[in-house]
């Protein structure tokens, strides 16, 4: 601040300086009002499809913010260990979660793992490997092993 | 539970230790009940290192031009069944022929499942991997795809995924960028199914000419067949100790 030992160009350049910072101010105050607003009104919350079950396997904000963290550990345990527990199994989340619509849990941007995924920009590589869709679907969509055969069953085989 | 239960003097509840005691002595005095590892494990059990998952293979039963279990490996494990370079080919059907005496045989070439897999020792991130109870398998959320262990296999049983995949086998991820293998049809041996769909396929076929079933159980087919039979190790010479045998070659 300006003291008695400032000259003349030191005050005028103090108030500039005040200016400035009040100006500063208000772009700061419009820019907390604005700014979230404008993002509110651009994309809207992810809308989800209820699950099939009756619950989740825990609770919804757990499951929010940790389900990652299940999948992770369940997914080490079922690969290295072979254990098959079907509570925070992958497979599981599909069954439940398949879209009424796509059958999938990914197949277009609301379905259920992608409405919150792109709402959020997190990009996910499960399904590069992983069926998006439950098994039952999978099985229906394809044809019997016997029509894939090329030989015949020898007569009084047992199968 | 009401105090009357609880009594240790309940006539009805002593005959049922009594009876319980008895059945429990019987089943165990033939000591069957001591191997019974290989049946279904509860899902929550890990595998256990007390099985070791084997094949035996009989060249003299295999049919030549029959591929019954490429098929069933293909339909099982959704792939495409095309045999191109860059396709991935979890079994394949050999001929081979004797160089003087002019033998064919055919037989079905896969993943050995060996003791001391060289694709374990090269993997450089542990995505590589030989379970307790003898599976050998790629954990393709660590595989990098630098495909050292395709080098590494003397049996070149492992494929790379060179393409984006789409609608998988839910039982069965599979991706582009991974490398892959047999897997003994894992997803049926922890169902307690213990066969896979190749030997399914052969038995369905009627050539019955493949095993599968657990090696450390002595009352197993497999095990009393190998006690019968002279096998053979594909490439012995590597003391790998593969849990796929043959007969015959």
């Amino acid at each position: 601040m300006p003291g008695p030992l400032h000259s003349e160009s030191n005050e005028a350049r103090a108030n500039v300086l005040d200016k400035l910072r009040a100006w500063g101010r208000v772009t700061l105050f419009a820019a907390l009002i604005l700014g979230p607003a404008g993002v509110m009104a651009g994309v809207n919350k992810p809308v989800l499809e209820r699950g099939k079950g009756e619950r989740c396997v825990e609770d919804t904000e757990f499951m929010r913010r940790n389900h990652m963290v299940l999948l992770k550990h369940h997914r080490d345990e079922t690969m290295r260990r072979g254990i098959r527990t079907t509570k925070h199994s992958l497979k599981g989340c599909v069954d439940c979660h398949a879209s009424s619509k796509t059958g999938s849990v990914a197949a277009s941007k609301d379905d259920f793992c992608m409405a919150c995924h792109v709402y959020s920009g997190v990009k996910l590589d499960c399904w590069d490997c992983h069926a998006t869709k439950p098994l039952e679907q999978y099985k229906a969509s394809r044809p019997s092993r016997s029509a894939r055969m090329t030989t015949q069953p020898i007569a009084g085989a047992q199968p | 539970m009401s105090e009357h239960n609880l009594d240790s003097d309940n006539p009805d509840r002593r005959a049922f230790l009594k009876a319980g005691a008895v059945v429990t002595g019987s089943a165990l005095a033939p000591g069957v009940l001591l191997y019974g590892v290989a049946q279904a494990r509860a899902p929550e059990e890990p595998a256990s290192d007390k099985v070791r998952w084997g094949m035996l293979i009989d060249v003299n039963k295999c049919a030549n031009g029959c591929d019954d279990c490429v098929t069933a490996c293909n339909e099982e494990n959704g792939l495409s069944g095309a045999t191109g370079p860059q396709d991935s080919q979890w079994i394949r059907k050999l001929n081979i022929r004797h160089l003087k005496s002019g033998v064919e045989t055919s037989l079905p070439m896969l993943c050995q499942h060996c003791e001391h897999p060289p694709c374990v020792d090269v993997c450089p991130t542990g995505a590589s991997m030989k379970r307790a109870d003898g599976i050998v398998l790629v954990d393709r959320h660590t595989c990098i795809g630098c495909r050292y262990c395709m080098m590494a296999c003397p049996y070149k049983a492992r494929s790379f995924v060179h393409e984006p995949l789409t609608d998988q086998n839910p039982e069965v991820p599979r991706g582009k960028g991974c490398v892959e293998s047999c897997t003994f049809c894992v997803q049926k041996v922890d169902r307690g199914e213990n066969t896979t769909a190749c030997v399914e396929a052969c038995n369905a076929a009627g050539h019955k000419a493949m095993l599968f079933g657990d090696l450390n159980d002595p009352q197993s087919e497999i095990a009393q067949a190998m006690k019968t039979y002279a096998t053979t190790e594909v490439r012995a010479d590597l003391r790998l100790n593969t849990g796929v045998r043959y007969r015959g070659i």
